[in-house]
């Protein structure tokens, strides 16, 4: 697959990504990435505070201070109490508790896990699909292709929120639903990217090589034609995680998103929002805060890959 | 010329057929309004009368048919809350919804052009990078959660604003607008300038790029070389010309700003379409959100077939490399 001899060529960096091929060639051209991808500040950054608010979510059973689902441990006495109070068990709720005695922190941590689910799993499967259907799109050519861009244009005309909010009101909650309507939103953003592309790629002697070579269409498609259109997918789907999430979160303030016994920063927001007016700010301000973290770091390692693995600007 | 305008609008009622239909299915799914409607403790015999009067006891083809035949009339069904023309109750609240949206249009011209020009003036200073920084958060940003801050800010904290609401209506040749009156005004700074924080970010980069884009030309170092002072040059020559894509993309974002709305309008309370659009999804108030759509796709169909008359006209590649399609 690396036949294509110019080192700046991002076709070996893909192949390294994609697991089989394990070559040195390769794994040096990853490990520049990587070292260049650190050279910003703001993006490593970034990817610290990522990993962590990753890592607090998904461990947030083990060291959150309560389990907020869990009724019996809330104890309504301790309901509205502003940052900094202990509760009745003895504990401090750095930053406050909501109208049913729930511990922020707790809620922040759990909230923040269906937040990053629902984002990253719509957009992997929406990047799969559109991926799929932008690559078979730019290979097939022809009615066939005009007939998939036509949808994916006619899609893209009407804003992603307005569809979205439909399909919900359709679907009705619910964190499965809430992913598939994402999905449905989102997938042509990446079968756009990837047909432009793949229209290119597919001009690329090393196609006319494995054209030549008498290779079955999936093949040529899914193990040649695919890997090469990835950078720009994933810079693409990077960014889209954070867009997600804040769909999402729009999406649950506005009811139509998860129900209430999954609770996403969205819902704790909406939740505080009725509270605003009677100056009880921590409910709402604390979730909507570290969404912002997460969208702003999101968008920091985006805007690094997108330099990094742009060939056109590197060297 | 004339084959592409007819091949064009012949698309554009396609996909208004298609999506009417899309509509109609999928708002018939979202379940029964009966038992929102009916009172707790009504009987069976109760139930079939509201189903009957509400036409949802015929077969689903049937009330395709004569939804689709009411349709073409301008009629798209009777709010089953309001009891009154679904149109006619979407129609009252435009004017807040258009009101909303133009001076949010306002506002993000009025924030992003002198942002972007002065980033678009010095791309490398620490301002510069700063403002084009800070405008990727107003893309990225949820929106509501910014109105939320703005609301305990200036509303709760600093009560400057008000929270939530429009400002009293004064007719002015014939429509209802608030922004003539300072109460109103007040209303509507609020929830305008969240809606325009999106819009601004865009016209920000557009409005950078452009800068940059023009300084480089040589009229601009024509402009130098005969002495005009650096203040002529920027307030004349360079936002007369970068304004040119600024206005272009806002045009085309009118309509998405108009769908915007449903966030903002919720948020601040605010009694234009979108607030109606989410509290009828609530109440399955089904001919209302019916009506919604199918005007809103329409809005949309047309703007978008006005944008690509417009570009063939201009440009004859557009019409002439199309019949492959």
């Amino acid at each position: 697959m690396s036949e294509n001899a110019s080192p700046e060529n991002s076709v070996t960096e893909t192949a390294a990504a994609v697991p089989p091929p394990v070559e040195d060639k390769g794994e040096s051209l990853l490990r520049r990435h990587i070292a260049s991808f650190f050279e910003s500040v703001g993006a490593t950054i970034g990817l610290v505070v990522l990993v962590v608010l990753v890592a607090a979510a998904f461990l947030a059973p083990l060291f959150a201070p309560q389990d907020p689902y869990d009724l019996a441990t809330l104890s309504i006495m301790d309901n509205m109490l502003p940052p900094g109070e202990r509760l009745e068990t003895g504990m401090v709720a750095l930053l406050g508790t909501d109208e049913q005695g729930r511990d922020m922190v707790s809620a922040i941590l759990y909230g923040l896990r269906v937040s990053l689910i629902v984002g990253a799993s719509s957009v992997l499967i929406a990047a799969i699909i559109g991926a799929s259907a932008g690559v078979f799109a730019a290979y097939a050519g022809g009615r066939i292709e005009s007939f998939v861009m036509r949808i994916v244009d006619l899609q893209l005309s009407f804003p992603a929120i307005l569809v979205a909010l439909i399909l919900l009101a359709v679907f009705g909650r619910g964190v499965d639903k809430v992913i598939l309507a994402l999905v449905i939103v989102q997938w042509a953003y990446y079968a756009r990217t990837v047909r432009g592309s793949a229209l290119v790629e597919k001009r690329r002697e090393y196609i006319e090589a494995a054209r030549c070579l008498a290779l079955p269409s999936s093949r040529l498609i899914f193990r040649h034609l695919l890997p090469n259109c990835l950078p720009p997918l994933i810079v693409v789907a990077t960014v889209q995680i954070a867009n997600a999430i804040a769909l999402e979160s729009t999406l649950s303030f506005l009811g139509v998103g998860v129900p209430v016994t999954e609770p996403s920063l969205g819902m704790l927001i909406a939740n505080g929002y009725r509270y605003l007016l009677s100056g009880n700010y921590w409910i709402s301000t604390f979730p909507g805060v570290a969404l912002v973290i997460v969208i702003v770091a999101i968008n920091l390692v985006g805007d690094r890959l997108r330099d990094v693995l742009n060939p056109r600007l590197s060297r | 010329m004339l084959v592409y305008l007819i091949r064009r609008i012949g698309q554009s009622i396609l996909v208004v057929a298609v999506m009417a239909t899309l509509v109609f299915l999928s708002i018939y799914a979202i379940g029964n309004p009966i038992d929102i409607l009916a009172s707790q403790d009504a009987d069976q015999q109760e139930l079939d009368a509201i189903a009957r009067r509400l036409g949802l006891d015929r077969p689903m083809y049937e009330q395709f048919g004569i939804f689709v035949w009411n349709a073409l009339q301008g009629d798209l069904g009777r709010s089953f809350v309001y009891a009154r023309p679904a149109v006619e109750v979407i129609l009252e609240r435009m004017p807040a919804t258009l009101e909303l949206a133009f001076v949010a249009l306002v506002f993000s011209i009025l924030i992003g052009v002198p942002l972007g020009v002065i980033a678009g003036l010095k791309p490398d200073s620490f301002l510069g990078r700063s403002i084009m920084s800070t405008s990727i958060l107003g893309f990225s940003l949820p929106n509501f959660w910014i109105g939320l801050m703005f609301i305990l800010l200036f509303a709760v904290q600093l009560r400057w604003l008000p929270a939530s609401g429009r400002g009293p209506v004064t007719e002015v040749l014939g429509l209802p607008l608030t922004f003539v009156t300072w109460e109103g005004l007040r209303h509507l700074i609020l929830p305008a300038v969240t809606l325009s924080l999106y819009k601004a970010s865009l016209v920000i980069r557009i409005a950078q790029a452009g800068t940059r884009d023009v300084m480089l030309q040589d009229y601009i170092r024509f402009a130098r070389a005969k002495g005009l002072s650096h203040q002529r040059i920027v307030f004349v020559h360079v936002l007369k010309n970068m304004m040119i894509p600024v206005v272009t993309v806002l045009g085309l974002e009118l309509g998405s700003m108009i769908a915007f709305a449903v966030v903002t309008e919720s948020v601040f309370a605010y009694p234009g379409m979108g607030k109606l659009l989410i509290d009828s999804i609530n109440r399955l108030d089904r001919p209302v959100i019916v009506a919604y759509l199918m005007m809103t796709v329409v809005i949309f169909v047309i703007i978008n077939l006005v944008v690509d008359l417009l570009y063939a006209a201009i440009d004859p590649r557009v019409r002439l490399s199309e019949p492959k399609g």
